[in-house]
């Protein structure tokens, strides 16, 4: 019997040795902890100060996954899209934070007054990555490849961008934007269109339209697709070991699932980036990412969970709020009676108290929507019909509609958080109550966002039901345009002046002009009353305190390059 | 032996095919696709149905089988949707992971069950018995993301003692020559990446090891509680042999056909519980990989994922039937 005692006391004893080796390692690991650790090896990484905050340094970033690839044009994914950024420019971007188009790889450009001829001049002395020059020819080389994509490369689970910018390809399918680019002289290269469109500029500054290396697009076959018809297979190594653009960081490796480094780029022609290394780590568990924030393992993280933020904050980590890009609301199936029936759609709308829910059930930032775009865009209208909480009212016009079967089937996803709805159940059953104080009947109806519940709205299925869509670039075609300017099945209704007025200002090229139209189709959206737009949101990420530099942008065009640790 | 060996590699094949048929369809019949899954609030029934298209979902399923059929005879699982890798590599580039941690599970499971469990037997009835059922019951109740969570709580959070995500600090660079990172630092003569990757295996090693630990305690002390009362074990101690040769030479080894058992059906079940432990850990092995793929609707992943499972499974289990025949020279395999 004793001998059995020694046995589990020897068993014990092993694991508080390995645990106490570690415990030492531990130690002397967080005296030259993740920052530190990182002293450049190589003397060729010395720090070189350009622009403000410590200079040098390794951050470790918590990512929600894995990027796709990192090729712009083959992603629409925001963990592909973040590390693009840093390895690729576009011809122009965003302000840093904003929306304002300013210039990038090219330093100016102008338009034709029949607004079908663009020419870009482009900046001197970039070199991509692997030395080899940045001009007009890689422009175009880069234009003329997304353009002619073939097959899988078309489906918007791949080139969602061009699509969403460009329309068609090259095979002339679906008549496609894009006429074709010409590099007039080494500096200068001239993108012709099909017809006028004031969004092109605003959409390429999409990180979809980023330039790459030709030569590393050719040598490393960027466009390989093999398997067979019914089972494609991307087979070039281009996005996945050479991805080779201008950007301030370049690649060094990549592990799925274990981490992503990029390191600085000395020749980069702008000023340098500060830190010497970024590691963008996988953490697909959102609770996992606070834990590694607070143990010191990361140094920042994206999609903090509004419930966090506040906590964060108040522990010492700097948590920043990207100002509003989203819209969530309660849309209507017009399709499905009685939401053809307008006096019910104000019903509705009036019966919802929205400043309840989002003052009780959102976090810091969030404002109340009273319409289909956010504030910090143009073409947002002060003068929009309101509809503010007023449950009299709404039973007021429940009994002017004439409609007696208050019956409403309320679609909510059952298993997501998203930036304009990080509850749904509890937006749910907020809106239920409101909708039951005055008269309705509400049947529930739920199913897991990817499993049944997006399928089930786009398919015309849901008669109201909870939805929203955070902005990819800083155009309102892009928020109220997508919704309303083409009939759509999951909204269920033919209004051709709404039509005809969002298509009229997509295509005005004046910007004073189209700002006007905009203002003008809000106010007659928000008339028609599709749906109740309820929120806008500012999505928050948390750093370490000593991480200083990072610029939350409204689309996420947020560049590591400024980031220091202090 | 070897024949009954080649037998049930053998029996793989119908086993691999009904098994490929009955998950080919059933991922198919899941609510929701790829496309869905990949667009989001950009899905469209356009896009959708375009998606649907291109990869060949809009033929009947009976078709788009037999040509699924056609390319793993040829080992071909195809590509990933979401992370369009080829299937193959990236479960054998991930899987030394999750063998690295489903090992450090299961010697702490077997380390402290088996020593638990015959204590346990050994004194029936007494407080460390109904100490070691308690803690059983409770190891097999607590689910592993909540074990997960406290085990952070504690040790990561609060003490600082161990890291709570990964299996290596994201700084340190280790050569990979075998994914297995123990092996690895030690072709490497890296001691500090060695003590590092034992540091990552702890939190996860113990959480997903306590439900195993658990039930290999309770089955060791009813397996040794049986063998106790056996005659011979009577007649042994009669003839005046000590404890120790008794214990040793009749009662454990007696007890350990059930054992081993137990321990070969947790090892395979225990590939099931990563996907969750991996998650929790931000572990980077095949189990977040069809975790993931699960969410995704990624069909080439679940399939090829699964099947590979159901081959390490089948594979242990051979293993515990060589094992019986060693214990036991009564069993013979046929």
């Amino acid at each position: 019997m004793r001998k059995r005692k020694s046995a589990i006391a020897l068993t014990l004893v092993a694991a508080l040795a390995v645990a106490a080796c570690g415990d030492d390692d531990n130690e002397s690991g967080n005296t030259s902890g993740p920052a530190e650790t990182s002293a450049p090896t190589d003397s060729s990484a010395a720090p070189e100060t350009t622009g403000g905050g410590e200079s040098g340094g390794t951050l470790v970033f918590g990512t929600s996954s894995d990027p796709v690839v990192l090729d712009g044009a083959y992603v629409s994914d925001g963990e592909s899209l973040r590390v693009i950024d840093q390895i690729f420019e576009t011809l122009v971007t965003t302000e840093p934070g904003g929306t304002e188009i300013v210039p990038a790889l090219a330093e100016s450009w102008t338009a034709s007054d029949d607004g079908l001829e663009w020419t870009f001049n482009l900046r001197q002395g970039v070199t991509f990555h692997d030395d080899s020059a940045f001009n007009a020819d890689a422009v175009c080389f880069n234009f003329d490849r997304w353009y002619n994509f073939t097959g899988v490369a078309q489906s918007a689970a791949v080139s969602y961008y061009w699509s969403t910018v460009f329309g068609g390809f090259s095979d002339g399918a679906t008549p496609s934007l894009y006429g074709g680019c010409e590099a007039a002289d080494e500096n200068t290269a001239v993108i012709t269109l099909t017809a006028p469109s004031a969004a092109f500029l605003s959409g390429l500054a999409v990180s979809a339209f980023v330039i790459a290396s030709p030569d590393a697009l050719t040598t490393y076959e960027a466009d390989k697709v093999g398997g067979t018809d019914d089972a494609p297979t991307f087979d070039g190594t281009f996005g996945f070991e050479h991805p080779i653009g201008t950007g301030p960081f370049k690649f060094e490796s990549w592990a799925p699932g274990d981490k992503l480094t990029i390191v600085r780029y000395d020749g980069y022609w702008g000023d340098k980036a500060i830190l010497d290394k970024v590691i963008f780590k996988p953490i697909a568990d959102g609770p996992a990412r606070r834990t590694a924030l607070e143990t010191g393992e990361i140094q920042g993280y994206d999609l903090v969970d509004p419930a966090d933020a506040a906590a964060l904050a108040a522990a010492g980590f700097e948590v920043l709020h990207r100002p509003a890009f989203n819209v969530g609301y309660v849309g209507f199936n017009q399709a499905k009676p009685p939401l053809d029936n307008i006096k019910i759609r104000q019903a509705i709308a009036y019966a919802l108290n929205r400043e309840a829910l989002v003052s009780a059930k959102y976090p810091e930032g969030a404002q109340v929507a009273t319409q289909f775009q956010p504030p910090e865009l143009f073409g947002w209208s002060a003068d929009v019909p309101q509809y503010d909480y007023d449950p009299d009212m709404a039973r007021q016009l429940i009994a002017e509609s004439g409609v007696t079967d208050l019956t409403l089937e309320f679609y909510y996803p059952s298993d997501v958080s998203r930036p304009y709805m990080p509850d749904p159940t509890a937006n749910f059953e907020a809106f239920k109550a409101d909708l039951e104080a005055v008269g309705f009947t509400i049947v529930p109806k739920t199913a897991p966002w990817r499993s049944g519940y997006l399928d089930d709205v786009d398919a015309g299925n849901a008669q109201i039901y909870l939805l929203g869509w955070t902005g990819d670039f800083g155009d309102p075609d892009n928020f109220v345009g997508t919704f309303f300017r083409t009939p759509q099945v999951a909204w269920g209704f033919e209004n051709q002046e709404i039509f005809d007025a969002l298509t009229t200002a997509r295509d005005t090229a004046d910007t004073a002009e189209r700002t006007a139209l905009y203002e003008e189709a809000n106010k007659l959206i928000m008339e028609f009353l599709p749906g109740v737009p309820y929120v806008h949101t500012q999505p928050a990420l948390a750093f370490a305190a000593n991480v200083t530099g990072y610029v939350p942008s409204p689309v996420s065009l947020e560049s590591f390059a400024t980031v220091s640790l202090g | 032996m070897f024949k009954f060996i080649l037998r049930r590699l053998l029996l793989l094949i119908p086993i691999l095919l009904g098994l490929s048929f009955l998950l080919f369809v059933w991922v198919r019949a899941l609510p929701g696709g790829p496309a869905t899954a990949l667009l989001g609030e950009r899905a469209t029934p356009e896009r959708i149905a375009e998606v649907n298209r291109l990869y060949g979902f809009d033929q009947p399923v009976l078709e788009q089988y037999l040509r699924y059929l056609s390319r793993i005879i040829r080992f071909d699982f195809g590509q990933s949707i979401t992370l369009r890798r080829d299937v193959t590599e990236e479960m054998l580039r991930r899987f030394p992971a999750t063998i690295e941690l489903s090992a450090a599970a299961m010697v702490f499971a077997v380390g402290v069950g088996v020593p638990l469990g015959f204590v346990a037997a050994k004194r029936e009835r007494t407080w460390v018995d109904n100490g070691a059922v308690i803690a059983s019951l409770v190891g097999v109740s607590v689910p592993v993301f909540f074990l997960a969570q406290i085990l952070k709580m504690v040790f990561a959070e609060r003490l600082g003692w161990l890291p709570s995500i990964g299996r290596l600090e994201p700084v340190r660079e280790l050569q990979a020559h075998t994914n297995f990172n123990l092996i690895d630092s030690l072709i490497e003569f890296d001691r500090g990446a060695f003590v590092d990757t034992v540091k990552h295996l702890l939190l996860p090693g113990l959480a997903l090891g306590t439900i195993p630990l658990a039930i290999i305690a309770r089955i060791t002390r009813a397996s040794v509680m049986e063998v106790l009362n056996e005659d011979y074990v009577r007649t042994a101690r009669a003839k005046g042999m000590s404890r120790r040769v008794v214990n040793r030479r009749h009662v454990l080894r007696n007890a350990l056909l059930p054992i081993v058992t137990v321990v070969g059906l947790q090892t395979g079940l225990l590939l099931s519980g990563a996907v969750l432990t991996e998650r929790v850990f931000a572990w980077g092995g095949i189990g977040g990989l069809i975790g993931g793929a699960v969410l995704d609707k990624d069909y080439p992943v679940i399939q090829g994922g699964v099947m590979f499972i159901a081959v390490v499974f089948v594979l242990v289990n051979l293993v515990v039937d060589v094992l019986y025949a060693v214990i036991d020279p009564r069993i013979r395999v046929h």
